[in-house]
């Protein structure tokens, strides 16, 4: 009992201060205009507002910028989730040409340092004219994500027995068919982690995003924020509530798939 | 072909060309660049100067300084998330109440978008207005710390957001490796006479381990090379160009100083780093698994 106790104030404690830098968030975002700097440490301000909030898509291109992220993300995970599902199927069933090298391939790309594919690339975008462009963007991210889902499909497929297959094939049922119809439903699991990761790397990308895009109306999100923060005076206000919104769909997305991030997460096959 | 190679061929194409396009070729224009003098100078007009540039890198005094700091920022982020993860995982495995929502809870800073974390760790740093001081003195009586105006503080300033950002997952990572360890497990060695910490040492740890150890490696690989942090936290290397891992180093000499065949050249000698320390790891595993 008492070993329950002392586990609890210790989860707590590491909660409440995990959760800390989350309220400060919301804090500063419901502080009305005049007293956005302040010293107090009470988490709902006095005269809390939500004019920042309105701010941000009255005087801000606010909404654009969530239109643009919305696209980048969208593009982005339907591409690799596509593409991942089914060339992570390949190296997990066939044996083919290149089989071999194609995985190390994959798993030598998680040591590239950012820079070392962002830089030719934005020189080739550049070339093609793709700088200020959501394509050339979408282009960076799939670089990005490809490599990993590929491996995180393969590896679940992995776990899944080919009996399954053996048996459905047998009764006549084509390589295609027995794809989607048996083995993609059972892979929910891991294609909704490959999709979540790939959505959520494109939604609050900064790096990347802050090379390809120059012109205000094409931000994504992040840029967008940073922005607040760079300009001589931080504008704290636009920032929080803006932090706030940008965070909302992710988390929720995040907390409402966590159950699957235990099982969909295949981290153990790495070793292949 | 017979029908299984060509349904294979069918599912590989498509990624193949992509990454061929976007990973592949890209990798060799860098190798092409970084022994090429391309710089804003010489944008169009550039040309193939041999290996001067890696010369560069290994002959600038910063750079070994800047090594070290990239292991210290690789080993102490990782440390704290392994251990605060696992510590985690093994409370959160207990039957404590409202176990649920701290698990939600918990896992709530790797749910935020990382620029959001950034951002928002840089405006608790400040010195007048931002929490960490407000609390120092408001809550334990001490003097306010210069965080992002010195080098040393900007620098902890990064490693705590990040601390604070990478712990849930060796957490989610521990929590599954725990479900999968049988319970006739500690029930045996309970039977054995052995405690806690014996029973943690004997069966939790070795069982963890198969699970940990890639997420160990992918965690160094990732923080080794983890740029946002830095960059947003120290607002691009401040003060004065101080706060840098490599990885920040070669962005701005990259996108901000636009010394592109350096750069090239800078991102293969961090790739190699990395190469190097993961085959030596894999070769320790390998001599650990096949004992002489």
């Amino acid at each position: 009992m008492l070993k329950k106790l002392i586990l609890f104030i210790v989860l707590l404690a590491v909660t409440v201060g995990t959760i800390y830098p989350v309220l400060t968030v919301i804090t500063v975002s419901l502080r009305p205009g005049d007293r956005l700097l302040s010293t107090s440490l009470a988490i709902i301000p006095d005269g809390a507002t939500f004019e920042n909030y309105i701010a941000l898509f009255r005087d801000k291109p606010f909404a654009r910028w969530m239109f643009n992220s919305t696209l980048v993300a969208l593009a982005v995970t339907i591409f690799a989730t596509a593409l991942a599902s089914t060339a992570g199927y390949a190296f997990s069933r066939f044996r083919f040409p290149g089989h071999r090298a194609g995985m190390t391939l994959l798993l030598v790309t998680q040591m590239f340092p950012a820079t070392m594919l962002l830089l030719p690339l934005f020189l080739m975008l550049a070339k093609l004219q793709l700088i200020n462009s959501y394509l050339g963007l979408i282009a960076v991210y799939s670089a990005t994500a490809l490599p990993f889902t590929i491996w995180q499909m393969k590896g679940y497929y992995d776990t899944i027995p080919r009996e399954l297959e053996e048996a459905a094939l047998m009764d006549g049922a084509g390589y295609w068919r027995v794809f989607y119809s048996i083995i993609l439903p059972l892979a929910a699991p891991a294609l909704v982690i490959t999709a979540l990761f790939s959505f959520l790397t494109a939604w609050s990308e900064y790096i990347v995003a802050a090379q390809v895009l120059l012109t205000e109306n094409l931000f994504t999100l992040p840029l967008g924020l940073k922005q607040f923060q760079s300009s001589m005076t931080t504008e704290w206000g636009l920032y929080s509530a803006g932090s706030i919104i940008v965070s909302i769909p992710v988390i929720a997305l995040f907390l409402y798939l966590s159950k699957w991030l235990v099982s969909g997460l295949t981290l153990g096959s790495v070793k292949g | 072909m017979n029908n299984d190679k060509r349904f294979a061929m069918a599912l590989i194409i498509p990624a193949a060309i992509i990454i061929a396009a976007v990973v592949v070729y890209p990798f060799v224009y860098n190798l092409v660049l970084s022994f090429s003098n391309m710089s804003l100078l010489h944008i169009r007009d550039w040309q193939i100067i041999g290996p001067r540039q890696y010369e560069k890198v290994f002959t600038e005094p910063r750079f070994y300084g800047i090594l070290w700091k990239t292991l210290l920022w690789t080993v102490v982020n990782v440390t704290f998330h392994v251990t605060i993860g696992m510590a985690l995982a093994l409370v959160l495995y207990e039957k404590v109440p409202g176990k649920k929502l701290f698990r939600t809870l918990l896992i709530l800073p790797w749910a935020i978008p990382p620029v959001v974390t950034a951002l928002t760790w840089r405006g608790m740093f400040h010195y007048e207005y931002g929490a960490v001081n407000l609390i120092l003195a408001k809550v334990l009586h001490q003097t306010p710390i210069q965080w992002l105006n010195d080098p040393v503080g900007t620098f902890a300033a990064c490693i705590m957001t990040n601390v604070w950002l990478g712990f849930p997952f060796m957490m989610i990572v521990a929590l599954g490796g725990l479900q999968s360890i049988p319970h006739d497990l500690y029930e045996a060695a309970t039977m054995d006479g052995a405690n806690a910490w014996q029973r943690f040492k004997t069966v939790t740890l070795p069982m963890l381990k198969p699970v940990m150890t890639p997420a160990i490696v992918l965690g160094f690989v990732w923080t080794f090379n983890k740029v946002d942090i830095v960059w947003l936290v120290s607002n691009g290397g401040e003060p004065a160009d101080s706060t840098h891992i490599l990885v920040s180093y070669v962005y701005r000499a990259a996108f901000n100083l636009y010394r592109y065949g350096y750069a090239a050249a800078f991102s293969v000698i961090i790739f190699l780093i990395l190469m190097a320390f993961s085959l030596v790891f894999m070769r320790m595993q390998r001599e650990k698994a096949t004992p002489a």
